[in-house]
């Protein structure tokens, strides 16, 4: 097989450059080997995060020849043959060095969302609850949090003033997870609209489109979110109303 | 540089690792009042467990009305050949089942049984089906929960932290931790009254692994160099079924789930080899027929498939196909579910075995048979415990989690671990603010030993022109599998031992390029150290035990010995030496010993059938 040529960002804060490195090609191989081969031999202090190896841990994103992907699951053989590979690092979030970015912009977030709030168990000790009514939010506890998602979402992307009232679409799924939880009792709808910037996503679906894990996070989280926090918004009896419906039918259901 | 410049922080706990056993030692920790501080390597949410697949063991009974504590606490102490720490293995039975609740009180929304309760599933060694799940990424879901549990509490979290040396007061007792931040290269004390290892496991020092970098051992080897003993380093669990093509995936993990829903195991000649290796041990429970391993999956009258022996067992016998010719063209075995379950059910079970080959070999699993070979999975051995205060032997320090020993003997059943993380997670926590909050003042530690560690940790960065570590660490690879893999020979084991010396001499002089700052090279030539100290430790004491026995195969000793069966191998550092010597397995009171009277012996692990 024939050689291939990588170009990845390397600097930090204060700015950086392209490096191109030529490495034997061989059978099989994903970026992140590559990236490995170029840092065992001709790069050893090159900055690059990874865990898994298996598209698992969500910790090997970066934006290979522009379009945000996971180093790990992205086949050599599934890019342009005979082309240089362009590796850099998320744009959405601060640089560290090379590969790595400082993505602690969504832990921070992770933190403002209010915990679940369980109903109490069944009279037998139990909690009841049917596979079709987890299967959504199952969907939405896939999430290997790469952040892949909030790194493609324009109104973080070139606009650094909104992070500080916008939480990104893997907000919207943890949000969209807590609100359509079986157990759970708590109201997140006046947050979500305030402080976590619902308003400002303008369903362009690129978040849905980069996701890893496949997850419909417009279509299944953040449409169905925007249209619950429209409807309630000035109606608290309403919402009650509906959760205890959605509650009791539930019941029902596992009778 | 003065202790007075390092960036310091003072906690009642401090708890090193944020996988399963960690958060769950942290959120108890902190739910106990004690000041917690949590650190890890890698970001929150990444540990290992995240890449746990099939699901975690507890006998609720929620599929089969029969199972109940006492059977999983046999399944588990005959699966690790009844070298395990009976009292370890009691509390995991007795206690797993309300963790497994509390998961869900906290969020976990675990796959479901017809009637809304939490579904179970048949995992190998297992009596009854009793693994929950949730489809095949149940430690995704279980470090999730945790993870936004402890998020919720407001734990305080160190991420990219690597600890490198556990520092000890006056008395003896261990009270501070040094480390650096990865980031910044820059250098973090912890001074603390209790101390938790929840690091993972060692799996990194062989080449075919399922392990990621950061199971470089760094807690056994913390353990070790601070004075506590560890025990059984000699058995290591390798994993029948890991990818083994292509090359760059090599290692990576098929779940055991594949065959508890009814994959099977073949070699080139079609032949399903299995029925070839049943050992006395477990025949009474193995079918002995493909009709009867066949209704078993429906009806748990039958006898289970022999695909669902422990580990150990399936590993070996791959491993004597492949060595007798009747390997695949990539040196594993055939592992077939496309040929017996539906797409749909296939897609439903085991999304992402079915994403993992999709991706990254081709192979689309509803159709073809995947190629499958051993790869070295899970530690047995750790730090030596006191099983209900997850207490070490050393003043100030627990353990739980993989790096804690005892609890599955010689071999893990498949499920255990994810439920001896919550279980032994759990108890570390109370364990360690207990001891934290009865304590009237933080401990002293003395400025010299700190400055000692920073200087030791900073001596790669000052020999740029020496050794790459990246190929040190190849090398280490390299012996650990070639010389200490899953079968062993005293001759080997010898040539194993003589080599890590001279790689241990490499590793003392070993270089790094470049800077501070989140340096790959400078950060794998301080995990070497662990990956060295760790590899001794399972080389030493695999030297000793003359017998084989679950996660340790010898091909001159080909039986289990029942004078091995009466006692673990103990190792500890003094002085800059390492040593391994026997002690005698803790008695189990005859209340238990009675659940084993109609057993069959610990069994010859390589049977008749082993060379057909
Ligand atoms: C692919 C795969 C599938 C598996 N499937 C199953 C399964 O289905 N069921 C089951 O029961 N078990 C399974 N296992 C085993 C199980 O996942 C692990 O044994 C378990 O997750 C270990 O958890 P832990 O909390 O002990 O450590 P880990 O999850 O490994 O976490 C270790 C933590 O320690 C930190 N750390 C390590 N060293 C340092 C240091 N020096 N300084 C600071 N922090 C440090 C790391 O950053 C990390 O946060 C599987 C394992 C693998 C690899
Ligand atoms: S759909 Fe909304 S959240 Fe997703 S990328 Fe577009 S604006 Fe961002
Ligand atoms: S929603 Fe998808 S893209 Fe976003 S963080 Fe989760 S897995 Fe990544
Ligand atoms: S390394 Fe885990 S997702 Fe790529």
């Amino acid at each position: 097989m024939s050689d291939i040529t990588v170009r990845i960002w390397r600097g930090d804060e204060n700015g950086g450059e392209f490096k191109e490195y030529v490495v034997p090609a061989q059978e099989g191989e994903v970026v992140l080997d590559v990236v490995h081969r170029v840092q065992a031999g001709q790069a050893p202090d090159l900055a690059v995060r990874w865990n898994c190896k298996a598209g698992k841990c969500g910790s090997c994103s970066a934006e290979i020849n522009g379009r945000p992907r996971l180093m790990c699951m992205t086949r050599m053989n599934s890019l342009p043959e005979g082309e240089p590979v362009t590796i850099t690092p998320m744009k959405t979030f601060p640089i560290i060095r090379d590969l790595v970015t400082d993505v602690s912009f969504n832990f921070e977030k992770l933190k403002e969302v209010p915990a679940l709030k369980p109903k109490p168990r069944e009279k037998d000790g139990t909690y009841r609850m049917m596979q079709q009514d987890i299967e959504r939010g199952q969907e939405f506890r896939k999430c290997i949090e790469c952040f892949l998602c909030q790194d493609v979402c324009h109104v973080i992307r070139d606009h650094e003033e909104n992070k500080e009232n916008y939480a990104g679409p893997r907000l919207f799924i943890r949000y969209a997870d807590l609100e359509m939880h079986p157990l759970d009792t708590n109201d997140r709808r006046k947050l979500l609209q305030e402080k976590a910037g619902l308003g400002m996503c303008n369903i362009t679906k690129c978040c849905t489109e980069v996701c890893p894990e496949h997850i419909h996070i417009t279509d299944n989280a953040i449409i169905p979110l925007k249209e619950r926090v429209v409807d309630d918004r000035y109606d608290p009896i309403a919402w009650l109303g509906r959760k205890i419906f959605k509650r009791s039918s539930k019941t029902q259901a596992s009778a | 540089m003065t202790e007075s410049s390092v960036e310091t922080h003072d906690y009642d706990v401090v708890i090193i690792g944020a996988g399963g056993a960690g958060l769950r030692a942290a959120i108890e920790s902190v739910a106990r009042g004690a000041k917690t501080a949590l650190v890890c390597k890698s970001l929150l949410g990444k540990a290992h467990t995240v890449m746990a697949e099939g699901g975690l063991a507890a006998a609720m009974g929620n599929v089969w009305p029969e199972d109940n504590w006492k059977v999983h606490f046999r399944d588990t102490m005959r699966g690790g050949k009844m070298l395990n720490n009976w009292r370890m293995a009691e509390l995991h039975a007795k206690e797993a089942p309300d963790r497994v609740y509390e998961l869900e009180e906290w969020g976990a929304l675990f796959d479901r049984t017809k009637d809304g309760l939490i579904l179970q599933r048949d995992f190998g060694g297992h009596r009854y089906a009793r693994l929950a799940h949730v489809g095949d990424r149940t430690g995704l879901e279980l470090i999730r929960t945790l993870q936004q549990r402890a998020v919720a509490m407001g734990i305080d979290v160190f991420m990219e932290l690597k600890i490198v040396k556990l520092i000890h007061d006056d008395s003896g007792a261990v009270a501070g931790a040094l480390g650096f931040w990865r980031n910044s290269g820059e250098f973090v004390l912890f001074r603390g009254k209790s101390f938790v290892l929840a690091s993972g496991g060692i799996g990194k020092s062989w080449k075919y692994t399922s392990n990621s970098w950061e199971s470089s051992g760094d807690g056994h080897a913390l353990a070790l160099w601070a004075g506590a003993d560890l025990i059984d380093m000699e058995f290591v669990q390798f994993h029948p079924t890991g990818m083994v093509w292509p090359l760059s995936v090599r290692g990576l993990l098929v779940t055991e789930g594949v065959r508890g829903d009814g994959g099977i195991l073949k070699n080139s000649d079609g032949e399903r080899f299995m029925f070839n290796y049943i050992p006395p041990m477990f025949a009474p429970d193995t079918a002995d027929s493909v009709e009867e391993a066949d209704k078993w999956y429906d009806d748990k009258n039958f006898r289970r498939p022999p695909e669902l022996l422990p580990r150990d067992e399936v590993a070996r016998s791959i491993n004597s196909e492949v060595k007798a010719g009747r390997g695949t063209a990539h040196g594993g075995v055939y592992l077939d579910i496309a040929s017996r379950r539906s797409p749909e059910y296939i897609r439903r079970r085991l999304p992402s075995m079915y994403h993992q080959f999709k991706e990254l070999a081709d192979v689309d699993i509803t159709t073809t048979p995947m190629e499958v070979g051993p790869t070295c999975h899970y530690a047995m051995g750790g730090v030596r415990v006191d099983p209900d205060s997850t207490r070490a032997t050393v003043d100030g320090l627990f353990a739980a989690g993989e790096v804690a020993g005892g609890m599955h003997g010689s071999n893990r059943l498949g499920g255990n671990s994810l439920s001896d993380l919550i279980v032994f997670g759990r108890r570390a926590g109370i364990g360690a603010s207990e001891r934290a909050l009865g304590m009237t003042s933080t401990p002293k530690i003395s400025e010299a030993l700190v400055n000692d560690a920073i200087s030791e940790t900073l001596l790669p960065l000052t020999r740029s022109d020496a050794e790459n570590p990246f190929s040190v660490q190849h090398d280490l690879q390299e012996t650990m599998q070639d010389l200490v893999g899953i079968i062993r020979t005293h001759r080997e084991l010898e040539e194993a031992i003589e080599k890590l010396e001279v790689l241990q001499d490499r590793v003392d002089k070993v270089g790094a390029t470049g800077g501070r700052r989140f340096n790959s090279s400078w950060h794998t030539a301080v995990d070497l150290k662990s990956m060295i100290t760790v590899s001794k430790a399972c080389a030493n004491s695999a030297i000793l035990r003359k017998e084989s026995r679950g996660g340790h195969t010898r091909d001159d000793f080909p039986k289990a010995d029942p004078e091995f069966g009466k006692i673990n191998h103990v190792v500890s550092f003094k002085n800059g030496a390492m040593s391994v010597t026997p002690a005698p397995l803790p008695v189990m009171p005859a209340e238990l010993a009675v659940l084993f009277e109609d057993a069959p012996p610990v069994s010859n692990p390589t049977p008749k059938g082993g060379d057909k």
